[in-house]
């Protein structure tokens, strides 16, 4: 039965119905080819010597070697490094973050004060991201407001930005504060979703407040929690090179280097066209097959998953 | 029995006056958090419109500004970059999120029709890209092949769709009841004029998140401007921006001291409002149709 559901007679009868349907699915699947699946055959260049005049025909092919020279470059090690702890760093304290707001604008039971509330977190997310690193650049400064804060508690001014030490500090609390309350909407929305009968239920059985949290919000708010938990391991190697290409200088490259800004520098900095995309495409590989294993895992131990 | 009653009657008024306490507490906690997400804006904005001399002698938080003056906004609207700049990434702005709408509206429509026989193989089509991309290079190589770098529709054309919106969009189109759209067919009407009369009509809060989306991207955006265009007359907002916030050169003088200092920290964050208050005019209008935007569910086959 299957097997006949593309039969040339059945493809025959769809295009017959169909066809003014699929001729406006033209321009979009146009788009797709084009500007995404063009660019993956494009990044064939990985296993060749590219060299622009000569095209991807006419390239030397090399096989492996542009994986080989990054596994053995000195910077391997620290990007792995960088870019992991960047990215476990904000597993640990950006994911959070919008949950336990969530929850805690949930117990707010005053409709205007909430709404209020939310409207003001989620402004910093509209902010750009040049504005935010300039803000934050702003703040950090040998003279800036954060100076001035750690002078009044007895410290010393120092150039903060150039300090290698603090930058993920740095990155981490910026990135709260531009998405902790844009994130907590989805948290919200689920906690709306929750029975309110069950929280009747919950208090006529004499559950005060604390373990209605337990037993009725959090299960509530799990299968939410997990999808987007799933979402962000998945991403965990491809950490956005935006945020990290503005606020970071060759001073704090140490800590702050991670895969994707390196592949910006050598690929479109330096034009190693070849060497970049290599990179590139393993850290596409990598996440294709973080994402699929973090779904598979949730799916059998939770079974909530994204498909 | 009677006593039994009066303990779970004090039981009740004790775990009461806790949650009183605890929510009082959230409460406090809870408008610290807003301020603080809100502070740092409204520093910029205070110090932008203070007196560069004072401002640069204070040192601490800010309340309210010191002094008033807008003599920064001045220097800001004088400086010929801005203006263009200005120009330009309304250009990309409006072109673009036009074009992002039609073509979106075009692709969610088409998925969200039934009795499609390659539907499924469209949306594989579609959503892989969410998983799985050439990466930076070979999509910088690819524009390069079609001429894209250098002209502000470099900026426009690649970036049309958002595989995450078209999902979104699709959604809320298959919510709308198919009987509409049988009716519209049987009086004979073709599927782009069911897709302006009864689809776009009948999804305003979902299209007002779409314009939200693609607004914010498009206003936002700076990476690919950078990259694509070296013409300065051509540079969007941000990029300029970038320069003027950012730039090394701007990092040397910030330790120099002395007025010209204090007038550029001025110039700068009024420069930050200046680049912001498009965002912060639509932004209330907007924000009601947020919730509706962000369901994870949409996302799900």
């Amino acid at each position: 039965m299957k097997r006949n559901k593309y039969s040339a007679n059945a493809i025959k009868v769809d295009w017959k119905r169909n066809k003014s349907l699929y001729l406006l699915a033209i321009p979009v699947l146009l788009f797709y080819l084009l500007f995404m699946y063009k660019p993956m055959y494009g990044a064939l260049i990985a296993f060749q010597n590219y060299v622009p005049t000569k095209g991807i025909s006419g390239s030397e092919w090399v096989g492996l070697d542009q994986f080989i020279r990054f596994f053995q470059s000195p910077y391997f090690v620290r990007l792995l490094r960088n870019t992991i702890l960047l990215s476990l760093y904000s597993l640990i304290f950006c994911f959070p973050a919008p949950i336990i707001l969530a929850l805690l604008l949930n117990e707010a039971k005053n409709k205007h004060f909430k709404s209020i509330t939310q409207t003001m977190t989620y402004l910093p997310h509209f902010i750009s991201m040049v504005v935010a690193v300039g803000i934050v650049k702003e703040f950090c400064m040998s003279d800036g407001l954060i100076n001035d804060l750690i002078v009044m508690f007895g410290g010393t001014r120092s150039a903060l930005l150039q300090n290698p030490a603090v930058y993920r500090t740095i990155y981490i609390i910026s990135d709260i504060w531009q998405e902790v309350g844009w994130g907590s909407i989805i948290y919200l929305a689920a906690l709306a979703g929750i029975d309110q009968q069950l929280y009747e239920a919950a208090s006529i059985d004499g559950a005060g407040k604390w373990k209605q949290m337990i037993h009725v919000t959090l299960p509530g708010l799990m299968p939410t929690v997990i999808v987007m938990l799933i979402l962000r391991m998945g991403s965990l190697m491809s950490m956005s090179y935006e945020k990290t290409i503005l606020l970071f200088n060759p001073s704090t490259y140490e800590t702050a280097d991670i895969i994707s800004s390196y592949i910006y520098r050598v690929g479109l900095l330096e034009q190693n066209w070849s060497y970049s995309t290599a990179i590139g495409l393993m850290n596409s590989v990598i996440n294709c097959i973080l994402l699929v294993a973090a779904n598979k895992l949730s799916k059998r131990v939770t079974e909530n998953s994204l498909w | 029995m009677a006593k039994k009653n009066a303990e779970i009657q004090k039981k009740k008024i004790k775990s009461s006056a806790g949650e009183k306490v605890f929510s009082v507490f959230n409460y406090i906690l809870m408008t610290a958090v807003a301020l603080l997400c809100l502070y740092p804006m409204w520093y910029v904005l205070v110090a932008s419109v203070s007196e560069p001399n004072k401002i640069i002698r204070h040192s601490g938080g800010l309340v309210k500004s010191l002094g008033f003056t807008l003599s920064a906004y001045k220097k800001v609207f004088e400086n010929p970059n801005i203006i263009s700049g200005y120009m330009n990434t309304l250009f990309i702005l409006i072109v673009g999120v036009a074009t992002s709408l039609i073509m979106t509206c075009l692709g969610a429509y088409v998925l969200s029709r039934k009795n499609l026989l390659w539907k499924k193989p469209m949306m594989l089509f579609i959503m892989f890209t969410m998983f799985f991309s050439g990466g930076m290079i070979p999509f910088y190589l690819n524009l390069k092949s079609f001429k894209l770098t250098g002209s502000l529709w470099g900026l426009i054309i690649p970036f049309m769709i958002s595989t995450y919106n078209l999902i979104i969009l699709r959604t809320a189109f298959e919510s709308i009841p198919e009987s509409l759209v049988e009716a519209a067919k049987i009086d004979g009407a073709s599927h782009l004029k069911i897709l302006t009369s009864i689809m776009v009509p009948l999804s305003k809060g979902a299209l007002a998140v779409q314009f939200l989306y693609y607004g914010v991207e498009k206003w936002n955006g700076w990476f690919w401007a950078s990259t694509l265009i070296r013409d300065r007359d051509k540079l969007p907002l941000q990029v300029i921006l970038r320069e003027i916030l950012l730039s090394s050169t701007q990092n040397m003088q910030a330790g120099g001291g002395g007025d010209t200092e204090a007038v550029g920290m001025t110039i700068r964050y009024a420069t930050i409002i200046v680049a912001t208050i498009p965002i912060l005019l639509i932004y209330p209008f907007i924000q009601k149709y947020f919730a509706k935007g962000v369901m994870v569910g949409a996302v799900k086959e």
